[in-house]
Formats: C-alpha cells, structure tokens, sequence
C-alpha cells in the first residue's frame, strides 16, 4: 500500500509519537488504534489516588448549585435557541477547571432547543415561570417548522388515536430522539480538520451517483455535518484551544473528546445523549503521559474527576410530563467500561478504574450512567471493584459483553440504558414502547379500551361468555398484535423521517462512518403482567367483570397460576412467546431508510405512568397499579429468590430482543453475605453466572428498604441517594412520590420481612 | 411408594411468611409412610440466591418439623411436619437440578435446613444424594439431636455441617431448647473424628445466650474440635415475633432487643481467641 502525499503527513504527526500501527492513521479506524496501543490492566484498585482538594472545591461549588436547582426546579433558562455556538464560553471557576466547556455561558443554565419541537419548549417556560421571548415565539411559529408539527402533519388517525389511548407512548415526537452516540473519541484522535477532510470526500463520492431522494438526502446531511465540524472547531476557539489537529497529551485528549461531546448536547436535547466508550482509549494517552513521566497518577485521576463533573451537570430544558415518564431529570451520559476485546485479552485498563473511582471521589450520582461491559472473563481485581462500588453506591448496571460482543463487536456501547450499537458505524432510531399489556385488554374487547370505553384498535366482537378461554384470548391476542405492530412501524416511520428533516443530530453524525447500520428500537412495556394474566387465563379460572355497556373492566380468578420470575417453564415461556411473536409481527413491516427491527424490553420508569393508563389485568394487577419495570417479574411475585427470578428474564430470547432486555434487581447488603468481603464475592458470583448464562443486563441496587422510607421522609438526609431504576440510576429523593413507593414496593432480594 | 400426583404448588410463597396446615390434607398414614421412607416430604418454603445459608450463593429448602422449642425461635411454624408443603424427592430434586450449573458457577450449593432437617432424615439423605449426583456441594443445617440416624455412608453426601450450637452448658440448654445437649455434641466430635468440616452457628440473644464464661466453654470445645471452619455468631431479632403470636404461642422475648454490634463483635472475639474463624 502506497501512502499518497496528504496521506504521508497525516501518518507522521507529531502527536502520534510513541503510538503503534498504521491503518488507523491512514483511515478513520478508533478501534484499530485502541487494539494496537491500549494496555490492559490485571491488579487491583490500590493505585488509585483520591480527591485532589481542587476537585473537591469545584464540586463543594456546584453542591450549592445543586441545593437551589431543586428548590427551584430549574437554576435558569437561556432563550436564546441554542447551536454549538450560539452560546459565549461558560465557567464553573474558570482558573481552576482541568475540563473546560459548559451548554451555555453558566452551569446549569439550561437552553431551549426548539427544532425538536416547539410546544416542549413554551410549556417548559411556563412550567417554570419564564415568559417567552417574543422574537423566538414568532420565528418557531411563523418561519421555522418544527420536528413536532411535522410529524403530526404526517400521523394518521390510528397512530393519534394509540398516542391518546396510552397503547404507543413515550414517542420521540415532541423533542429530540436521542441514543445517537457520536464517536467523539474521533476528535481527539483525529482533530476536526482531518474528520472535515474526509466528510468532504464522502460527499464527492457521492457525485456521480444519480441525484435520487436518497443521494439528495445525503449530500445534505454531508454537508451538515462538515458545517456542524466547523463550528464544534470554533467553539473550541471560544475558549482558546485549537482542536484543528490531534489531540498530545492525556488532558487535550480528554478535553477534545469533551468538546466533541459537548457540541452534542449544546444542539440537541435528545431522549438519551451517551457518550460511548472512551475510558480504554483515553488510557492510552494516559499510559503514554505516566510512562513519559509528564503526568502523576494523582493528576490523571484530577483529569478524569474534571470530566466526571462536567458530565454530571449535562442539563436539558423539559416538561413535568417528561419527568413523569422519566424521573431525575436524566440525561443518560452512557459511558461503556471494560468488555474483552475479540483477540481474548480484557479491554479493562486503569481508566477503567479512574471512572468508577469518581463514585468515590465525588460521592454517588446517577449520571454519568457508568454501564459494565460484563464478562466473567475480566480480571479478577477489576470485577471486584466493580462489585464493591455497585455495593456501596448502587450507581452501576452490568450488561453482557458476552452477548454484544457476539452480535455487535468488541467497540460497542450502550446508548441509553441497554440499546447497544458499534461505536461510528452505528445508530438507531429510537422508538419508546407499545403497551402490550393493554393491547391484551384490547384484544379481550374487541379493540374497545377498557377505561374509556372508546374503539381504539380494530372493531371485532367481544369475548363472550363468563369464563375466559386460553386459545381464543391468544388467537385475539395475536391479531391485535398484529394491528398495533402496524401501527408502531408507521408511527415511528413517520417520526424518524420528520427527525432526520428538521432536527437532524448534525455534529453526532458527523461522528460517524458515512452510511451506518441504522436500528429502528422498538419496545413494549408489561411483559411481566402479560405473562402472569396468560397464565392465569390458562392454568386457573378466570371470569370476566362486565359494565354496563359490556366492556370487560375487571377479571375475577379462581386457582392458583405460576407466575413469572420463578424459573417455571410453564409461564415463563408465555413471556418469551410475547417477546418472539411480537418481534415477528413488527419484521413485517418496512423501516424507514431500511433500519433492521430491534426491539427492547425496558420501561425506564415509565412502568408507573403505563400502569396509571391499563385497567385491570387478569393476574388481578389492579387498574393504575404501575407494571414492573422493563423485563422484571411483578413486585413481590418472583418470591424465591434472586436465582430463580434472574432464570426467568434469562429466557427472554436476545435474538428477539436486540435492544436489551432490562432486569433490575434489589439485594439487602446483609443478604450479600454476613461480612464484607463475601458480599463482594458473592454479588461477583451472581454476576459470574448471570453473565455466562444468557443474562443481558442486571442493575444492581444494594439497599435496605427501611433506608428508602426514611428517606422519603427525610429527604435531606439523602441528598445524593442514588438507585438504580430500569437501566439507568437515579437520584432517589428527586422521583414523585408515586415512583419512590413503586421502588419500595419492589421485591427485595434477601430481605427478611418480604 | 409410588409417584402420586400430590397439589405440588412450590410456586409463589415467600420463605419469610407464616405457612401453616399445608399438609394437613395428607392422611396421616401416608405422612406416616413418607417419614420412613423418605420418598416425599414436608418443605416449608425454598429460597434461591442465598448467600448467608453456607458457602457461595445457594439454594436453600427448609424442612418443616422441629423436635425443639428455641425460646428464640423465628421460624415456630417449621415445628409441626404438616406445615409444610408435600413434596416428592423426585420433584424436589428436579427443581433444584435447575440451577445446577449457577450454583457451579457460584461456588454455591445445596442448603438443607429447617426446623430440624433431620426429622425428616430419609427425605433429607435422598435429597442431599440426589443433589450430590447432579455435581451440587451439599450442606444440612442441623442441630444434630437426630445424627445417628445417619449412616457414615449417608455423612457422605454432605460436604459441609451447619451445626447450631446453643450452649454447652447442659442444664442451660435444656432451659433453652427443652432438650438435652449431649446428642449434639456427640454428633460434633462424631464429624471431627470424621475430618468433616463444620461450620457453628450460634444465635446470640442477650440475656439468653451472651453470658462470656459460658461462651467461651462452647468455643473451647469448638476449637478442640479441629474440623471447624468457621463459626457464625448471628444476632438474634424480633422478626420470627409475628409467627409466634399468630400461631398462639407463649413468645418469652417480647422485651429483648437485638444485641448491638459490639455485643456480637465481643461474641466473636471469644470464638476467635482460641484460634477460630467467626464472623
């Protein structure tokens, strides 16, 4: 292989001393660097250093901040609509920031971000008493056309009528769509003007390619996204740093990837805005620093503690609505650590460690979503620590690096809470969730839903008769599936096309290969409560309730009937024929740019908001009662333990269900193991197995539920109390009070008083 | 006996709730036929993902059926066999076979416990020997009152003892537990000379069982052993009260709180003093 002359300087910048290989010079190749220069990292966490007290200041600084933003709800709103530059450079405490770069001009200060939609942005501002400002109200409504009003410009009355009746909700049309995760290591490893460079020759290759809907479309975006490279390059500039080439030390590395991430989240407020995997590629430049001796470990830490605290203060301007589906104002800074590498050895390094080591350092928080690569191949010392900061901060989720490995490659993340994608080289549409449990209710009426009594889904006769017959709510079942699977695909064929339009993520893009493999996320809530009301409908009896009108609004059940979480064949299989047919149904209908379907099987928290809209369930679930989160049996339900509940989501068939699978779990730290060190040996143990079995994903909570009730009631004495919901952490004492009691009234494993 | 199709609901009870009458609906003839031979019996309630019943993360069944009556009792509803639920050796053991290879991977096992597993000895010896074939680490939660009902052949399925050893005062036990000493402790020395490992738990209730000079006897006596592994000083609590007053029993500890942490940290200074692991 010839270099040709551009190609040449490229490979021998100076700020690539010291590194090994070339194919990664000669083209965009993150992973290929990180194989041929990381070094992985066998002991354990005794090197680690502390807070530096600097650290410490700035975070005592922002502690404040914290205190009156949830007085307040808000610290302060920024109206002027927000690009990657629209805003002049912000500072904590500008002389002793390691990290520099916030959102807008102030920490905090949250920025309004109307191409998603418009609508958000107004009742945001009147949420929290702002009015608005007239220039921007005029340009939103008269001259610039929003994400939000095209989509509906383009919805049918079926999908209207699913959004209103609560079957399909949660979708990405009001505002960004997020999980997108741009490959911001490709700023530090590249510089901007190499990653314009090659956006300019992907766009030129498309020049002889007859101009088509498609080509036309990509020509735009390419330019997009060489724009949006231009101006994440200028907002470096603002504050005085030239990100044009690569990255030479540890610091500039972390910083550049920063300002890569940063330029993300000043233009799009995006459901999910992760960050990726960056811990082993930023170790390089650290071991490079160490080794040269230009950088203390004490230094590397103050380094990546800096960074943390910028990732913790990622703030996005939304409604109580929004909150009400997803508690704790996240922003879900999914950061992907450790995994084995495809050649056998560990992909853990010492920055592995470094990130976990902020929970200490800082003290326990939700964001960033710090996510395990899990394998019960990684060293001993690093699967240890893992455990012990999941027991004292309750802050990690384990996810299977065995499984995404295997489906995606070794330079994965997760977006968002489980949706794994190859890092640059892939995206997704992001698409909520179906309430399949109120699809069953439909099915069960005709399509009539069972709280308002309105015709939602297809007209068909009722069910008759008193008792329910397995075989014929199954075969109704299946049809409504059928039509709501429909329904979802052009819902979300609608809302990713209106995305890609007017909301398009310019700079996220502009971070990855030209072409990605493009998902479209599908999802559904209730699987729990489908599993157990099949199965009582088939191993007990159960009568149905009618009103006045005929409509089923209540099921009265005779016998007992396994139910979900308890390793029993009979019902859990129920659970993974939901999960397969549903995902056979959504494969038939045609995707938008043609993503590959995928499906997940997470509700975040909207568990609560979904069961709030479902009417009774024949497993005698009670109308409003919340659905268990994601995967999880109902509360209370798995009552034989950890094992036996983790075998029963472990059915729930990956193939099937390629966006994740979200199991969240609850131990009494006295149900770990009577002294210290065999808590962490034995929570090492349930992963062990989890993970090598065919467990997805596990969040682990170490609490005791008489510590979630005080807190409830004492919330000051809590104000960093992190738990994990369903794939993702939150700060316990900023969920509603209805979200608090649907974490307490979780089975918790090991607990004596049930 | 043969297989019969017996209302085998293991599914959905928690370990922790009162459970009573269970197997009331069992003639007593066949209660009487299970006991001698061991083909069916009498579980309260089975748990998984345990990691306080012995070594690694387990699977725990508690038998149902206790010839003691501990003043501290918590579990009083384990004392009566039809309790419990009737369970075929069969069926339990293909339940357990589930989760063979997690244990493997857990470094776990089987737990026995009860009330007193040994009530049920046939049951308990072929169920252990099933776990035993399917490749599970084996432990029984005994008092030993009833040990000699085991062969040296049947010792050898269980690859650890879980002994509770209340005292070793035996005019002390016997105010304790109504019951005499002497067979437990036989059943101790028997697994010593026997080099099988044993782990001692010992429930510390103040009042009742703190008393240092009587401690330090059962742990010199422990020690001499040479075959103890460990020792679990576990503090007593009120959560077993509930079952005491529904069930009607006289419960005598109404006014004793928990031990604090020193207390059960004194506790096992005592065992540690004369050279043994407590926690």
């Amino acid at each position: 292989m010839t270099a040709t002359g551009s190609n040449a300087t490229q490979t021998m910048d100076p700020a690539w001393e010291g590194f090994t290989g070339t194919l990664w010079r000669k083209q965009i190749d993150v992973r290929a660097f990180i194989q041929l220069n990381y070094t992985p990292y066998e002991e354990d966490a005794a090197f680690l250093a502390p807070a530096t007290a600097r650290t410490k200041r700035i975070w005592e600084k922002l502690t404040t901040l914290f205190v009156e933003e949830r007085k307040k709800g808000v610290l302060d709103i920024s109206q002027i609509p927000t690009s990657i530059t629209a805003h002049a450079p912000g500072y904590i405490d500008q002389d002793n920031e390691v990290i520099v770069g916030l959102q807008t001009d102030a920490p905090l200060k949250r920025a309004i971000m109307p191409n998603g939609g418009f609508r958000m942005v107004l009742s945001a501002l009147k949420t929290y008493g702002y009015e608005p400002d007239p220039h921007i109200v005029e340009a939103f409504t008269k001259y610039r056309k929003t994400h939000n009003e095209a989509v509906f410009d383009a919805y049918t009355p079926d999908i209207r009528r699913c959004r209103s009746a609560h079957v399909l909700t949660g979708l990405p049309d009001a505002y960004g769509r997020g999980r997108i995760i741009g490959d911001y290591r490709r700023v530090a490893l590249y510089g901007v003007d190499r990653l314009i460079a090659e956006k300019k020759r992907e766009h030129a290759a498309l020049d002889s390619q007859p101009s088509t809907e498609d080509v036309i479309r990509d020509r735009e975006e390419l330019a997009e996204q060489t724009r949006a490279l231009a101006e994440l390059k200028a907002m470096a500039k603002s504050y005085g740093l030239d990100i044009a080439g690569p990255a030479r030390t540890a610091r500039e590395a972390v910083q550049w990837l920063y300002f890569g991430y940063l330029a993300a989240v000043k233009e799009q407020n995006g459901a999910a805005m992760s960050l990726g995997r960056c811990s082993t590629f930023l170790d390089v430049y650290f071991e490079r620093d160490l080794k040269a001796g230009r950088l203390t470990e004490e230094q590397a830490q103050e380094i990546i503690d800096d960074f943390v605290i910028k990732l913790r203060i990622v703030r996005f301007l939304r409604t109580p609505e929004y909150d009400d589906l997803f508690a704790g104002d996240p922003t879900w800074v999914t950061e992907s650590i450790a995994g084995m590498g495809d050649d056998g050895r560990s992909l853990v390094t010492k920055t592995s460690f470094r990130m976990l080591q902020t929970l200490y350092n800082l003290g326990p928080a939700p964001e960033p979503n710090l996510t395990i690569w899990y394998s019960p191949r990684l060293p001993d010392g690093f699967r240890r620590f893992a455990a012990q900061v999941a027991i004292d901060t309750s802050a990690l989720q384990f996810e299977s690096d065995e499984i995404m490995r295997r489906t995606w490659g070794d330079d994965g993340a997760i977006a968002c809470c489980v949706s794994p994608m190859l890092v640059g080289k892939q995206m997704q549409f992001f698409g909520a969730r179906a309430n399949l449990a109120k699809c069953l209710l439909y099915a069960i009426n005709g399509g009539r839903d069972e709280t308002s009594g309105e015709q939602v889904g297809p007209a068909s006769e009722p069910v008759a008769g008193e008792y329910l017959d397995f075989e014929d709510v199954v075969a109704r079942f299946d049809a409504m599936m059928d039509w709501l699977a429909g329904v979802y695909v052009n819902a979300m064929n609608v809302i990713h096309y209106m995305h890609d339009k007017y909301a398009y993520e310019r700079v996220e893009m502009a971070l990855h290969d030209y072409a990605p493999v493009r998902t479209m996320a599908f999802g559904m809530a209730g699987l729990s409560v489908i599993a157990d009301s099949l199965s009582a409908i088939k191993y007990a009896k159960v009568k149905v309730v009618r009103d006045a009108t005929g409509l089923v609004v209540d099921y009265q059940t005779e016998g007992d009937f396994p139910v979900f979480g308890n390793n029993d064949n009979r019902v859990d299989q129920l659970a993974t024929w939901v999960v397969s047919t549903f995902m056979g149904k959504l494969r038939k209908h045609p995707t938008y740019r043609n993503a590959m379907h995928t499906q997940s099987i997470l509700t975040i928290t909207s568990n609560v908001v979904y069961g709030k809209a479902t009417g009774n369930t024949p497993d005698g679930r009670r109308k409003g009662e919340p659905f268990a989160p994601g995967a999880n049996p109902m509360h209370g339900r798995d009552s034989h333990g950890i094992h036996a509940s983790a075998a029963s989501v472990a059915k729930i068939p990956y193939r099937d269900a390629q966006d994740g699978i979200s199991l969240t779990t609850t131990l009494v730290p006295t149900g770990l193991g009577r002294v210290a060190e065999d808590r962490v040996t034995n929570l090492v143990a349930i992963l062990d197995a989890y993970f090598s079995a065919t467990g997805f994903h596990m969040n682990v909570n170490v609490l005791n539920r008489e510590m979630l009730l005080d807190a409830m009631e004492h919330p000051e004495k809590y104000p960093s109390l992190t738990i994990r919901v369903s794939g993702y952490a939150v700060n316990f004492v900023r969920l509603s009070r209805e979200q608090q009691m649907d974490v307490i009234n979780r089975t918790f494993h090991g607990d004596a008083n049930g | 006996m043969a297989e019969k199709a017996p209302p085998v609901s293991l599914e959905a009870k928690s370990p922790f709730e009162l459970r009573v009458h269970l197997g009331d609906a069992v003639p007593e003839q066949t209660v009487r036929e299970a006991l001698a031979s061991g083909d069916m019996g009498f579980l309260h309630s089975f748990t998984t993902g345990s990691a306080v019943d012995g070594p690694g993360v387990r699977v725990v069944a508690w038998t149902t059926g206790c010839m003691w009556r501990c003043r501290y009792c918590h579990n009083p509803d384990t004392w009566k066999v039809t309790n419990g639920i009737p369970v075929s050796v069969t069926r339990a053991a293909e339940e357990l076979g589930k989760y063979r290879h997690g244990l493997e991977r857990m470094k776990g096992g089987f737990t026995l416990s009860g009330g007193e597993p040994l009530m049920q000895d046939r049951f308990a010896v072929k169920l252990l020997a099933a776990a035993k074939r399917m490749g599970i680490h084996t432990t029984i939660e005994t008092n030993g009152y009833y040990a000699e009902r085991l062969s040296d052949a049947e010792l050898d399925t269980i690859d650890l003892v879980m002994l509770g050893i209340k005292t070793w005062d035996p005019l002390r036990h016997a105010a304790l537990t109504g019951m005499d000493v002497a067979p437990t402790l036989a059943f101790a020395r028997r697994l010593a000379a026997r080099r099988q490992p044993i782990w001692i738990r010992f429930v510390l209730v103040p009042g009742l069982t703190d008393d240092l000079d009587d401690l330090a006897k059962t742990a010199e006596f422990a020690a001499g052993l040479g075959n103890v592994q460990r020792v679990e000083v576990l503090p007593f609590h009120q959560m077993g009260r509930f079952k005491w007053e529904r069930l009607g029993l006289d419960y005598t500890l109404n006014d004793v709180a928990p031990p604090t942490a020193e207390a059960a940290d004194r506790a096992c200074e005592v065992f540690r003093k004369v050279g043994l692991h407590a926690v």
